[in-house]
Protein backbone atom coordinates (compact mmCIF):
# COMPACT_ATOMS: atom_id res chain seq x y z
CA UNK A 1 0.00 0.00 0.00
CA UNK A 2 1.05 3.43 0.09
CA UNK A 3 3.74 4.49 2.01
CA UNK A 4 4.54 8.10 1.34
CA UNK A 5 3.48 11.39 3.14
CA UNK A 6 3.79 15.26 2.55
CA UNK A 7 5.40 17.41 5.03
CA UNK A 8 7.39 20.01 6.23
CA UNK A 9 10.88 20.29 7.03
CA UNK A 10 11.61 21.83 10.95
CA UNK A 11 14.66 21.77 11.60
CA UNK A 12 17.78 19.18 12.80
CA UNK A 13 18.15 17.68 16.23
CA UNK A 14 19.42 14.50 17.32
CA UNK A 15 18.20 11.93 19.44
CA UNK A 16 19.75 9.11 21.38
CA UNK A 17 18.76 5.02 20.37
CA UNK A 18 17.97 2.30 23.02
CA UNK A 19 21.88 1.13 22.47
CA UNK A 20 23.01 4.63 23.82
CA UNK A 21 24.22 6.00 20.40
CA UNK A 22 23.24 9.95 18.85
CA UNK A 23 22.39 10.16 16.06
CA UNK A 24 21.89 13.80 14.29
CA UNK A 25 18.35 14.09 12.84
CA UNK A 26 16.30 16.25 10.37
CA UNK A 27 12.25 16.73 11.68
CA UNK A 28 9.83 16.30 9.33
CA UNK A 29 6.31 17.22 10.05
CA UNK A 30 4.21 15.28 8.19
CA UNK A 31 0.90 14.58 7.56
CA UNK A 32 -2.19 14.43 8.06
CA UNK A 33 -2.57 14.11 4.13
CA UNK A 34 -5.92 14.18 2.52
CA UNK A 35 -6.30 11.89 -0.51
CA UNK A 36 -7.95 14.65 -2.99
CA UNK A 37 -8.39 12.01 -5.98
CA UNK A 38 -7.58 8.11 -7.15
CA UNK A 39 -6.53 7.53 -10.62
CA UNK A 40 -6.64 4.10 -12.02
CA UNK A 41 -5.58 2.69 -15.10
CA UNK A 42 -8.90 1.90 -16.14
CA UNK A 43 -10.00 5.85 -15.77
CA UNK A 44 -6.37 7.52 -16.36
CA UNK A 45 -4.16 4.98 -17.93
CA UNK A 46 -1.90 4.02 -14.41
CA UNK A 47 -2.53 3.74 -10.90
CA UNK A 48 -1.93 6.81 -8.29
CA UNK A 49 -3.41 8.82 -5.85
CA UNK A 50 -3.31 12.80 -5.27
CA UNK A 51 -2.90 13.60 -1.56
CA UNK A 52 -2.50 17.07 -0.45
CA UNK A 53 -0.91 19.19 2.53
CA UNK A 54 -1.64 22.35 4.35
CA UNK A 55 -5.23 23.17 4.28
CA UNK A 56 -5.36 26.29 2.66
CA UNK A 57 -8.51 28.99 3.97
CA UNK A 58 -11.49 28.85 1.44
CA UNK A 59 -11.86 32.29 0.99
CA UNK A 60 -7.94 32.40 -0.15
CA UNK A 61 -8.06 29.95 -2.49
CA UNK A 62 -9.43 29.69 -6.02
CA UNK A 63 -12.42 28.47 -7.42
CA UNK A 64 -10.77 25.39 -9.19
CA UNK A 65 -9.34 24.15 -5.95
CA UNK A 66 -12.14 24.49 -3.95
CA UNK A 67 -13.92 22.47 -6.61
CA UNK A 68 -11.13 19.80 -6.66
CA UNK A 69 -11.30 19.10 -3.38
CA UNK A 70 -15.15 19.28 -2.79
CA UNK A 71 -15.19 16.34 -4.79
CA UNK A 72 -13.36 14.58 -2.07
CA UNK A 73 -15.02 16.32 1.08
CA UNK A 74 -11.95 18.43 1.51
CA UNK A 75 -10.72 21.69 2.19
CA UNK A 76 -8.16 23.03 -0.44
CA UNK A 77 -4.74 22.58 0.17
CA UNK A 78 -1.46 24.26 -0.14
CA UNK A 79 0.59 21.35 -1.15
CA UNK A 80 -0.13 18.39 -3.37
CA UNK A 81 1.60 15.69 -5.09
CA UNK A 82 0.73 12.45 -7.02
CA UNK A 83 2.30 9.20 -5.53
CA UNK A 84 1.89 6.31 -8.41
CA UNK A 85 0.70 2.97 -6.97
CA UNK A 86 0.85 -0.63 -7.89
CA UNK A 87 -2.91 -0.88 -7.65
CA UNK A 88 -5.43 1.35 -6.64
CA UNK A 89 -7.05 -1.01 -4.49
CA UNK A 90 -8.26 0.39 -1.02
CA UNK A 91 -7.44 4.25 -1.88
CA UNK A 92 -10.51 6.40 -1.32
CA UNK A 93 -10.47 10.00 -1.63
CA UNK A 94 -11.30 11.74 0.83
CA UNK A 95 -9.37 9.57 3.21
CA UNK A 96 -6.99 10.95 5.95
CA UNK A 97 -3.32 9.52 6.04
CA UNK A 98 -1.27 10.07 8.80
CA UNK A 99 2.62 9.06 10.04
CA UNK A 100 0.99 5.65 10.98
CA UNK A 101 1.67 4.71 6.99
CA UNK A 102 5.40 4.28 8.08
CA UNK A 103 4.92 1.85 10.43
CA UNK A 104 7.68 -0.95 9.96
CA UNK A 105 9.36 1.57 7.31
CA UNK A 106 13.04 1.35 7.63
CA UNK A 107 14.56 3.65 5.14
CA UNK A 108 12.42 6.70 3.14
CA UNK A 109 13.55 8.85 -0.14
CA UNK A 110 13.27 12.54 0.59
CA UNK A 111 12.23 14.92 -2.22
CA UNK A 112 12.32 18.78 -1.87
CA UNK A 113 13.58 21.83 -3.72
CA UNK A 114 17.23 22.48 -2.64
CA UNK A 115 18.31 26.10 -1.14
CA UNK A 116 18.85 28.53 -3.92
CA UNK A 117 22.57 29.56 -4.42
CA UNK A 118 22.32 32.39 -7.19
CA UNK A 119 24.61 32.69 -9.95
CA UNK A 120 27.23 30.37 -8.87
CA UNK A 121 31.12 30.15 -10.59
CA UNK A 122 32.27 26.45 -11.53
CA UNK A 123 34.24 25.67 -8.24
CA UNK A 124 30.90 25.87 -6.10
CA UNK A 125 28.42 24.48 -8.57
CA UNK A 126 30.27 21.44 -10.85
CA UNK A 127 33.43 21.17 -7.89
CA UNK A 128 35.82 22.38 -10.56
CA UNK A 129 39.14 22.20 -9.05
CA UNK A 130 40.52 25.93 -10.45
CA UNK A 131 43.82 27.11 -11.48
CA UNK A 132 46.83 27.18 -9.83
CA UNK A 133 47.36 30.01 -7.14
CA UNK A 134 50.92 30.67 -8.37
CA UNK A 135 53.57 30.08 -11.32
CA UNK A 136 52.30 32.86 -13.26
CA UNK A 137 48.82 32.51 -13.57
CA UNK A 138 46.97 35.96 -13.33
CA UNK A 139 43.51 37.05 -12.06
CA UNK A 140 42.12 33.49 -13.13
CA UNK A 141 42.53 31.27 -10.32
CA UNK A 142 38.82 30.11 -9.54
CA UNK A 143 37.51 30.05 -13.47
CA UNK A 144 36.93 26.68 -15.29
CA UNK A 145 39.80 27.00 -18.24
CA UNK A 146 38.89 25.88 -21.82
CA UNK A 147 35.73 25.36 -22.52
CA UNK A 148 36.47 24.09 -26.38
CA UNK A 149 38.74 24.15 -29.17
CA UNK A 150 39.02 25.11 -32.85
CA UNK A 151 37.82 21.60 -33.52
CA UNK A 152 35.18 20.66 -31.55
CA UNK A 153 34.31 17.20 -30.70
CA UNK A 154 30.70 17.88 -31.42
CA UNK A 155 32.06 17.69 -35.29
CA UNK A 156 30.13 21.11 -35.96
CA UNK A 157 32.74 23.83 -35.87
CA UNK A 158 33.96 26.00 -32.44
CA UNK A 159 30.82 25.69 -30.27
CA UNK A 160 30.81 24.28 -26.79
CA UNK A 161 29.47 20.92 -26.87
CA UNK A 162 25.87 20.77 -25.85
CA UNK A 163 25.61 20.36 -21.82
CA UNK A 164 29.44 21.89 -20.99
CA UNK A 165 30.03 22.48 -17.35
CA UNK A 166 29.52 26.12 -16.86
CA UNK A 167 28.83 28.92 -14.10
CA UNK A 168 25.50 29.50 -13.96
CA UNK A 169 22.21 29.57 -11.71
CA UNK A 170 22.86 27.08 -8.66
CA UNK A 171 20.20 25.24 -6.30
CA UNK A 172 16.36 25.51 -5.88
CA UNK A 173 15.81 23.40 -8.08
CA UNK A 174 13.89 19.66 -6.75
CA UNK A 175 16.80 17.12 -5.62
CA UNK A 176 15.95 13.81 -4.04
CA UNK A 177 17.71 12.28 -1.11
CA UNK A 178 17.87 8.48 -0.91
CA UNK A 179 18.11 6.02 1.79
CA UNK A 180 17.88 8.12 4.59
CA UNK A 181 17.22 5.13 8.01
CA UNK A 182 13.91 6.41 9.45
CA UNK A 183 15.22 6.44 13.27
CA UNK A 184 11.25 7.29 15.00
CA UNK A 185 7.95 8.72 14.10
CA UNK A 186 6.45 10.02 16.83
CA UNK A 187 2.38 9.56 16.31
CA UNK A 188 1.62 12.47 18.88
CA UNK A 189 3.47 14.91 17.17
CA UNK A 190 3.04 13.80 13.51
CA UNK A 191 7.08 13.74 13.35
CA UNK A 192 9.20 11.57 11.54
CA UNK A 193 13.22 11.68 12.44
CA UNK A 194 14.87 11.31 9.63
CA UNK A 195 18.39 10.47 9.82
CA UNK A 196 21.08 13.31 8.28
CA UNK A 197 20.27 16.15 6.21
CA UNK A 198 17.41 16.58 4.09
CA UNK A 199 16.99 19.10 0.73
CA UNK A 200 15.58 22.72 1.51
CA UNK A 201 15.18 25.27 3.81
CA UNK A 202 13.38 24.87 7.42
CA UNK A 203 9.84 25.47 6.76
CA UNK A 204 10.08 23.96 3.09
CA UNK A 205 7.68 21.41 1.61
CA UNK A 206 8.67 18.11 1.27
CA UNK A 207 7.91 14.31 -0.32
CA UNK A 208 8.51 11.89 2.13
CA UNK A 209 8.59 7.98 0.86
CA UNK A 210 9.67 4.98 1.29
CA UNK A 211 12.72 4.24 0.23
CA UNK A 212 13.09 2.99 -3.69
CA UNK A 213 16.52 1.94 -3.68
CA UNK A 214 17.90 0.57 0.02
CA UNK A 215 18.39 -2.82 0.71
CA UNK A 216 16.17 -3.64 4.23
CA UNK A 217 18.05 -6.15 6.15
CA UNK A 218 15.54 -8.63 6.74
CA UNK B 1 6.36 26.89 16.80
CA UNK B 2 9.79 25.38 15.11
CA UNK B 3 11.87 24.69 17.71
CA UNK B 4 9.01 23.93 19.76
CA UNK B 5 8.45 20.93 17.41
CA UNK B 6 11.98 19.97 17.93
CA UNK B 7 12.29 20.39 21.52
CA UNK B 8 9.34 17.62 21.34
CA UNK B 9 11.38 15.37 18.66
CA UNK B 10 14.28 15.33 21.18
CA UNK B 11 12.05 15.17 24.24
CA UNK B 12 12.59 11.66 24.17
CA UNK B 13 15.93 11.26 24.48
CA UNK B 14 16.85 13.82 27.47
CA UNK B 15 17.34 12.96 31.15
CA UNK B 16 14.50 14.47 33.09
CA UNK B 17 16.99 15.00 35.76
CA UNK B 18 20.79 16.27 34.81
CA UNK B 19 23.58 16.14 37.51
CA UNK B 20 24.17 19.02 39.26
CA UNK B 21 27.51 20.71 39.20
CA UNK B 22 29.67 23.32 38.05
CA UNK B 23 32.86 24.53 36.23
CA UNK B 24 35.91 24.21 38.82
CA UNK B 25 34.51 20.76 40.22
CA UNK B 26 36.57 17.91 40.57
CA UNK B 27 34.27 15.06 39.13
CA UNK B 28 33.64 11.54 38.84
CA UNK B 29 32.15 10.32 35.81
CA UNK B 30 30.34 7.46 35.68
CA UNK B 31 30.32 5.95 31.91
CA UNK B 32 28.71 2.65 31.18
CA UNK B 33 30.97 0.72 28.92
CA UNK B 34 29.30 -2.70 26.90
CA UNK B 35 31.50 -4.91 26.23
CA UNK B 36 29.58 -8.07 24.27
CA UNK B 37 26.96 -8.53 26.33
CA UNK B 38 28.48 -7.63 30.00
CA UNK B 39 28.06 -3.97 31.48
CA UNK B 40 30.20 -2.10 33.35
CA UNK B 41 30.78 1.59 34.17
CA UNK B 42 34.44 3.07 34.17
CA UNK B 43 35.01 6.35 36.31
CA UNK B 44 36.71 9.34 34.76
CA UNK B 45 37.60 11.75 37.21
CA UNK B 46 39.19 15.33 36.93
CA UNK B 47 38.20 18.86 36.71
CA UNK B 48 35.26 20.13 35.18
CA UNK B 49 36.71 23.39 32.55
CA UNK B 50 33.30 23.77 30.34
CA UNK B 51 29.95 23.22 29.62
CA UNK B 52 28.71 24.22 26.43
CA UNK B 53 25.88 23.90 24.15
CA UNK B 54 22.08 23.55 25.40
CA UNK B 55 19.05 21.19 25.39
CA UNK B 56 20.19 17.67 24.02
CA UNK B 57 23.41 19.10 22.71
CA UNK B 58 24.60 19.75 25.88
CA UNK B 59 28.44 18.60 26.75
CA UNK B 60 30.88 19.55 29.30
CA UNK B 61 34.53 19.09 29.35
CA UNK B 62 36.84 17.04 32.00
CA UNK B 63 39.91 17.62 32.35
CA UNK B 64 43.22 15.23 34.08
CA UNK B 65 46.41 14.34 34.23
CA UNK B 66 47.51 10.66 33.02
CA UNK B 67 51.22 10.25 33.02
CA UNK B 68 52.47 13.65 33.04
CA UNK B 69 50.32 14.18 29.70
CA UNK B 70 46.77 16.51 29.80
CA UNK B 71 43.90 14.29 29.06
CA UNK B 72 40.67 16.19 28.04
CA UNK B 73 37.42 14.40 27.82
CA UNK B 74 33.77 16.12 26.15
CA UNK B 75 30.98 13.75 27.99
CA UNK B 76 26.71 14.90 26.52
CA UNK B 77 25.20 15.67 29.24
CA UNK B 78 22.06 13.35 28.09
CA UNK B 79 24.30 10.67 26.90
CA UNK B 80 22.73 7.54 28.51
CA UNK B 81 26.17 6.04 28.70
CA UNK B 82 26.93 8.92 31.15
CA UNK B 83 25.63 7.14 34.45
CA UNK B 84 26.12 9.95 36.96
CA UNK B 85 28.69 12.32 37.98
CA UNK B 86 29.39 12.35 41.05
CA UNK B 87 31.22 15.70 42.64
CA UNK B 88 33.89 14.97 44.78
CA UNK B 89 34.85 18.55 45.67
CA UNK B 90 33.48 22.13 44.70
CA UNK B 91 36.62 24.74 43.12
CA UNK B 92 35.78 28.26 42.85
CA UNK B 93 35.82 29.33 39.44
CA UNK B 94 35.63 33.32 38.31
CA UNK B 95 34.97 32.09 34.68
CA UNK B 96 32.87 29.72 32.80
CA UNK B 97 35.52 28.41 31.28
CA UNK B 98 39.00 27.03 32.63
CA UNK B 99 41.00 27.03 29.64
CA UNK B 100 43.57 28.64 31.55
CA UNK B 101 44.41 25.13 33.31
CA UNK B 102 45.60 23.84 30.07
CA UNK B 103 48.78 26.01 30.67
CA UNK B 104 49.25 25.27 34.10
CA UNK B 105 51.36 22.27 35.76
CA UNK B 106 51.19 20.45 39.02
CA UNK B 107 50.11 22.40 41.79
CA UNK B 108 48.94 25.23 39.85
CA UNK B 109 46.43 23.38 38.60
CA UNK B 110 44.18 23.60 41.85
CA UNK B 111 41.34 25.73 42.69
CA UNK B 112 40.20 27.37 45.35
CA UNK B 113 37.80 24.82 47.54
CA UNK B 114 34.58 26.16 48.17
CA UNK B 115 33.61 24.78 51.48
CA UNK B 116 30.12 23.45 52.69
CA UNK B 117 30.53 24.90 56.25
CA UNK B 118 30.54 22.00 58.80
CA UNK B 119 27.96 20.94 61.22
CA UNK B 120 30.01 23.10 64.18
CA UNK B 121 30.24 25.77 62.22
CA UNK B 122 26.25 25.76 61.39
CA UNK B 123 25.19 25.83 64.72
CA UNK B 124 27.60 28.91 65.94
CA UNK B 125 25.82 30.37 62.59
CA UNK B 126 22.59 29.73 63.76
CA UNK B 127 23.13 30.79 67.48
CA UNK B 128 24.42 33.88 66.30
CA UNK B 129 21.53 34.68 63.60
CA UNK B 130 19.25 33.77 66.90
CA UNK B 131 21.26 36.45 68.84
CA UNK B 132 20.97 39.10 66.31
CA UNK B 133 17.66 38.40 65.43
CA UNK B 134 16.52 38.61 69.09
CA UNK B 135 18.64 42.17 69.83
CA UNK B 136 16.19 43.38 67.02
CA UNK B 137 12.93 42.46 68.42
CA UNK B 138 13.81 44.04 71.57
CA UNK B 139 15.17 47.21 69.66
CA UNK B 140 11.63 47.47 67.12
CA UNK B 141 9.58 46.68 70.71
CA UNK B 142 11.23 50.00 72.04
CA UNK B 143 10.97 52.22 69.32
CA UNK B 144 7.06 50.99 69.00
CA UNK B 145 6.73 51.80 72.65
CA UNK B 146 8.83 55.14 72.14
CA UNK B 147 5.81 57.02 70.02
CA UNK B 148 3.04 55.77 71.88
CA UNK B 149 4.83 57.56 75.69
CA UNK B 150 4.95 60.51 73.26
CA UNK B 151 1.47 60.66 72.13
CA UNK B 152 0.35 60.01 75.36
CA UNK B 153 2.22 63.01 76.60
CA UNK B 154 1.02 65.42 74.32
CA UNK B 155 -2.54 64.88 75.12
Amino acid sequence: MLSALLGKKVGMTQVYDDAGKLHPVTVVQAGPCTVLQVKTSETDGYNAVQIGYDEVKVHRAMKPQIGHAAKADAKPQKFMREIRLADAEGAEAGAKLTVDVFEEVQYVDVVGVSKGKGFAGGMKRHHFGGMSASHGTKRQHRRGGSINGHGTNLGTGPKPKKGKRMPGHMGHAKCTSRNHSLVGVDKENNLLLIKGPIPGANGGYVVVRRSKTAKVKA
Amino acid sequence: MSQELLNKAAAGSMKTETPKFSVGDTVQVHVRIVEGDKERVQMFSGTVIGKKGSGITETFTVRRIVNNEGVERVFPMHSPKVADVEVIRRGKARRAKLYFLRDRVGKATRLKEIREPSKKEKAAAAKTAAKKAAEAEDAAAEAEAQPAEAVAEKV
